[in-house]
């Protein structure tokens, strides 16, 4: 009785303006485009700090802070102040997703060996290869855990956008509250559930096809699995790493959720 | 903006109470639950890898689409606080098991056994060396968990539980910002009151880290 909506054929059409294929594209839309917009700041800022070590207090709680922000707050308010429409939506799922790829990026080049990167120096590298070529591979792990939490945390948000008049999935949610078809609701939140685990299992994917065999330890004798390892002594720094980053980044795997 | 304070005193400060309260259940609740959780998947190591699984894919889900999927499953009415009690400690459980086994699992080997070759059963090696060298970490990760929950709470408001959230709904609907500013300086100021107070029962339970050197 209450997937009706969900299992309603006429619901699933390319066509019709508010489906659900239209609307989990609007929604992907959304996400994409903060996500990369976010990216395309929070990176080089981060690869930056995380290099030279200035403005580290930035990074370190610009985490804590996009944490304590309020996600629903932030996007009626932004909503009532430029009106309604994309653009503060999009400003806003912006906003959200900048601190944990921000802070992602910095603790990953800080875990970086420094013999790596001396040993890199004293190959003879000039500080852009440095960084491009051995920094940044290195600190993929902790990049795409980052990339992931914003990621879910866009898609969390995304849906809550709806709210303010916004498109994607959150729309069959938010109707369906206000006009009681329930089964709208629930058709709602199972797309979006089953929308946000898709993507973590995409970007699990792209994780272990990006991250370098040699840095996630999946080669080493008597390595970990592969996703919890980094560096070369993995037994060693899954403990290191979990206080690590746990204690200067909770932010890892472990971030808001919306 | 502060013409609004004065004329919805009390509103505002229903609002903030309940956001204290649903946001605090959910974090006492799930303290009780994840130490034995975090503690048997460090005991049982295939156990780490189900509650990984499990809780990430429940941690995935948004939290709008719990609220309301939650009152189906569990019999309740959409606006019972019920409702957010239990999605939010579902949420906070996703990290705090986590963070308990990881930070179980982050005790120094060498330690546990000197502990038992001086004599200590495992239950109190548990209670009196293995938790307290691992509390700093498992508070980092609660901090995680009360910073986001007090943010989730608001989200709530959506479907008629919200706390704070009711700024936020009503100065939407109005389209008056003040209600919004109020609400999101409240919300800021509250996480930042708990993570300063977590921060300080960190500092209680680990007096060997404050030792000057």
């Amino acid at each position: 009785m209450y997937f009706k909506y969900l299992f309603n054929g006429a619901n699933w059409h390319f066509d019709k303006p508010g489906s659900i294929p239209n609307l989990i594209l609007q929604h992907l839309g959304y996400t994409g485009v903060s996500v990369l917009i976010a990216m395309a700041i929070a990176l080089p800022l981060g690869a930056y700090i995380g290099h030279t070590n200035k403005g580290a207090f930035l990074a370190i709680n610009i985490a804590n802070a996009g944490r304590a922000l309020p996600t629903f707050g932030l996007v009626t308010l932004l909503v009532t102040l430029i009106g309604l429409g994309t653009l503060p939506v999009v400003i806003a799922l912006v906003v959200l997703s900048i601190p944990p790829i921000l802070a992602n990026t910095y603790a990953g080049l800080r875990a970086v060996e420094p013999g790596a990167v001396d040993a890199a120096r004293g190959m003879g590298m000039r500080p852009t290869r440095v960084l491009l070529g051995v920094e940044v591979p290195m600190a993929m792990p902790l990049i795409m855990a980052g990339l992931r939490s914003a990621v879910l945390q866009v898609v969390a948000t995304a849906t809550i956008a709806a709210y303010v008049g916004g498109g994607g999935i959150g729309r069959l949610l938010i109707d369906g509250l206000s006009i009681g078809d329930y089964s709208r609701v629930v058709a709602g939140a199972v797309v979006v559930a089953v929308l946000a685990i898709v993507l973590e299992v995409l970007m699990t994917l792209l994780e272990r096809a990006i991250v370098s065999p040699g840095v996630s330890g999946r080669f080493s004798v008597g390595g970990r699995n592969g996703a919890e390892a980094v560096g070369p002594d993995p037994s060693d720094l899954l403990g290191e790493r979990s206080t690590h980053t746990a204690e200067r980044l909770p932010a890892a795997h472990q971030d808001a959720n919306t | 903006m502060f013409t609004y304070i004065q004329n919805n005193y009390q509103t505002i400060l229903d609002a903030l109470i309940q956001h204290i309260w649903l946001a605090i259940v959910p974090i006492l609740i799930s303290i009780i639950i994840a130490l034995p959780l975090g503690y048997l998947a460090v005991r049982y190591g295939w156990l780490y890898q189900v509650f990984n699984a499990l809780f990430g894919i429940l941690y995935s889900i948004p939290s709008l689409a719990l609220f309301v999927l939650l009152p189906s499953l569990l019999g309740v009415q959409i606006l019972s606080p019920i409702n957010i009690i239990v999605a939010l400690t579902i949420y906070t459980l996703a990290l705090l098991v986590r963070s308990v086994a990881d930070a179980l699992r982050s005790v120094d080997e060498t330690v546990l056994q000197a502990a038992t070759a001086v004599g200590y059963t495992r239950g109190r090696r548990f209670l009196e060396v293995e938790l307290p060298i691992a509390v700093p970490v498992m508070l980092a990760g609660l901090r995680v968990a009360t910073v986001s929950n007090i943010s989730l709470v608001s989200v709530g408001a959506i479907i008629g539980t919200g706390g704070l959230g009711f700024l936020f709904t009503r100065g939407f609907q109005l389209f008056y910002a003040p209600p919004i500013i109020i609400g999101i300086i409240l919300s800021v100021m509250l996480a930042i009151i708990f993570d300063v107070i977590i921060v300080l029962i960190q500092r209680q339970l680990t007096p060997w880290a404050r030792v000057a050197r």
